[in-house]
């Protein structure tokens, strides 16, 4: 098992050199233009562009201009010229947030994803499942914006039940903290619970049908012992994928929801930096964006190999 | 057969509503299992062996199924058991064995804990330690070379042979009185098929185990059984010892299932006998006899179906459902001098 996961880490770190080219590549190569203006941004001066055309050695040879622009990113010294800032400063200054409204919506969309696909399964056909499905392809279907605005009509601005979101820190008031946020959580968990319960349903009933199931019911389980042992726990891999994928990508900035609900998190300076075509912030927002989506690909294999112990391939376990 | 069976199927029936309509996988069927007796419930794919077997434990209940008759373990009725009543008995006393031991184990846990799992879900108060040391016995029983290293191996580590092993040691566990084998041959070697059937006879010599064995393998049967129910197309068409079987055959159907039998001992023909046509859809049984279409001996009282009788005076246990008399039977089944089934006129 250790080897597996050595041999997994070894892979990500070269799955993010490939991401990190790939990002110097389409921001600073491929464009047909200078790409020093596109960096100071729409009201550059002569000097500024100069300056910045030394500073980044756009003359230079394409490999000097990746180590600079790495360099730059991971050193903390990237600007941002048309906001006049730090950029790296204000992507650790919006880590709590973020973190704290995706943390939050996994676990209420895993909890109530694997719930609610339990339960249509296991009464598949039935009136439960009919209800939970409608429920699953309305959380679907419903645009983020959407229920969104509708939670903070009905929620906040008529009845004043929750706060407008906005990040309460979590060491000032764990309280104010966790107010704030239930509604960001809800409208971001909403189409994961149904898009999960849905993937697990149907996860489910292919198990019902295995071998292995007819085995546990013949040598006497309890029913809730079959499906859940035998069952449900067979069917957890593609949610576990699914999580990993979506989880990550969303630790580089859950965009809609921190702009809806005014969170001061990456996504949030993500979306201001995409309207004012602020390019290092754009960068450097891919590239957290892609470690995390690299990070937790790495985390699902490694996951898989626990739940799968076929997964183990290479390891001197057999 | 002396005293009460230990088990006792009366007239078995089950249904499947599926989308092209009622289909009615077993058809009355009904045999007893003697305390020590291993039964072969022969018959093709789709005749109902494995429905059968499966409804004994409950196996087949589900919306769609209506099963109807009686299936009493040692006078308990099973048919009408509620589901803890039948979770009781499945692994504590009637074992079963399937057919792929390549999938009839969970993936994802290790053999012992499956086994240890089985054995605890019967014995409350037996602790995981006591179950584990169960469990190494039993493999060990089975044959399983180094069981106490074993038992802690994936079933992906095990070879087909071995699954089989370790599934024949799950289904012992709880030392059942009987076990139910399910094709365990089948999805195996030829050399292997081999050591399981010695381990189940083995297991039915030692132990007593009653045994039915569900096959569609006629030379396995030879091997191990001592009654045989030949089934076709959910019904029962003859049942009796396995010397009356296979010497004295009475219904078609049997005289073409040996004709087809590959032989050591005789010179190798052309091509092999085969029963001509195909099985018929459950869903669309012929009227009477349902083997009437393939059969080359069909007269005009098969649209009549023949009940399940003994027809010979000398063995009375010797049940079939053709209509022909037994001289008759004697003559007709003789292709060349061999039993065996002619092919029909075109």
């Amino acid at each position: 098992m250790a080897r597996f996961v050595l041999r997994r880490l070894v892979g990500m770190v070269a799955v993010l050199f490939a991401v990190s080219v790939l990002t110097f590549l389409i921001f600073n190569v491929i464009p047909n233009s200078d790409p020093a203006q596109r960096i100071a941004g729409k009201a550059a001066t002569p000097n500024l562009i100069a300056s910045i055309n030394e500073e980044w050695g756009f003359d230079n040879s394409l490999p000097d201009q990746y180590v600079t622009m790495m360099k730059k990113v991971f050193s903390g010294d990237l600007v941002s010229y048309f906001a006049r800032e730090n950029v790296d400063e204000r992507i650790v200054e919006g880590i709590p947030a973020t973190f704290s409204l995706c943390l939050g919506a996994a676990v209420i969309w895993m909890f109530f994803g694997i719930l609610f696909g339990y339960l249509s399964a296991v009464r598949a056909g039935g009136l439960l499942d009919r209800a939970l499905t409608v429920f699953a392809v309305a959380g679907i279907s419903i645009p983020v914006f959407g229920l969104a605005a509708i939670f903070l009509i009905y929620l906040t601005y008529k009845t004043e039940i929750f706060p407008s979101g906005e990040y309460v820190e979590f060491a000032s008031d764990p309280l104010e903290w966790a107010e704030h946020l239930i509604l960001p959580w809800i409208t971001l968990a909403i189409v994961y619970v149904g898009f999960y319960s849905r993937v697990l349903r149907s996860n489910m009933l292919d198990a019902m049908n295995e071998d292995y199931v007819r085995t546990a019911r013949a040598k006497g389980l309890g029913e809730r012992q079959v499906m859940s042992r035998h069952v449900l726990r067979n069917s957890l891999a593609p949610i576990i994928t699914l999580f990993g994928l979506d989880f990550g990508a969303l630790l580089g900035g859950a965009i809609l929801v921190e702009g809806i609900f005014n969170i001061n998190g990456v996504g949030l300076y993500a979306f201001e930096s995409l309207k004012n075509v602020d390019l290092p912030p754009i960068m450097a927002i891919v590239l957290f964006g892609a470690f995390f989506v690299v990070l937790f690909n790495a985390l699902v294999d490694i996951a898989y190999a626990w739940l799968d112990p076929r997964v183990r391939l290479g390891d001197s376990a057999s | 057969m002396s005293g009460e069976p230990l088990l006792a199927v009366r007239d078995l029936r089950v249904g499947f509503a599926t989308e092209g309509g009622r289909v009615q996988a077993v058809d009355g069927v009904s045999f007893e299992l003697a305390p020590g007796e291993v039964l072969a419930i022969v018959g093709e794919s789709g005749a109902g062996k494995s429905v059968t077997a499966q409804t004994i434990i409950g196996l087949t209940k589900s919306g769609n199924a209506r099963i109807e008759g009686s299936v009493r373990l040692r006078g308990t009725e099973l048919i009408d058991a509620g589901d803890e009543e039948l979770r009781k008995v499945r692994g504590e006393r009637v074992g079963m064995v399937f057919q792929d031991p390549m999938t009839s184990f969970n993936p994802v846990y290790r053999i012992g804990a499956q086994i240890v799992e089985a054995i605890r879900a019967h014995r409350d108060g037996a602790s995981k330690a006591d179950a584990r040391e169960r469990a190494i016995e039993l493999l060990d029983s089975v044959g399983i070379p180094d069981a106490p290293r074993r038992i802690d191996a994936y079933p992906h580590e095990f070879s087909g042979g071995m699954r089989q092993r370790a599934m024949i040691a799950m289904a012992l566990a709880l030392e059942p009185e009987v076990l139910i084998a399910d094709e365990p041959t089948t999805a195996l070697d030829v050399t292997v098929q081999a050591q399981i059937l010695a381990l189940l006879e083995r297991l039915n010599r030692e132990r007593g185990l009653a045994t039915i064995l569900i096959t569609h393998d006629l030379g396995v049967v030879a091997e191990v059984a001592d009654r045989v129910v030949v089934m076709y197309a959910g019904r029962v068409i003859e049942q009796g010892t396995l010397d009356e079987i296979f010497y004295d055959p009475q219904h078609p159907y049997t005289w073409g299932l040996l004709g087809s039998l590959t032989r050591m001992d005789r010179e190798r023909p052309q091509r092999l006998p085969q029963i001509s046509g195909a099985p018929p859809s459950l869903l669309d049984l012929p009227q009477g006899c349902s083997f009437r279409p393939r059969c080359p001996h069909e007269f005009g009282r098969c649209s009549e179906l023949p009940g399940l009788d003994a027809r010979l005076a000398e063995a009375p246990s010797h049940l079939d459902r053709c209509w022909f008399s037994p001289e008759d039977k004697r003559e007709r089944r003789l292709v060349e001098g061999e039993i065996g089934l002619e092919a029909p006129a075109r």
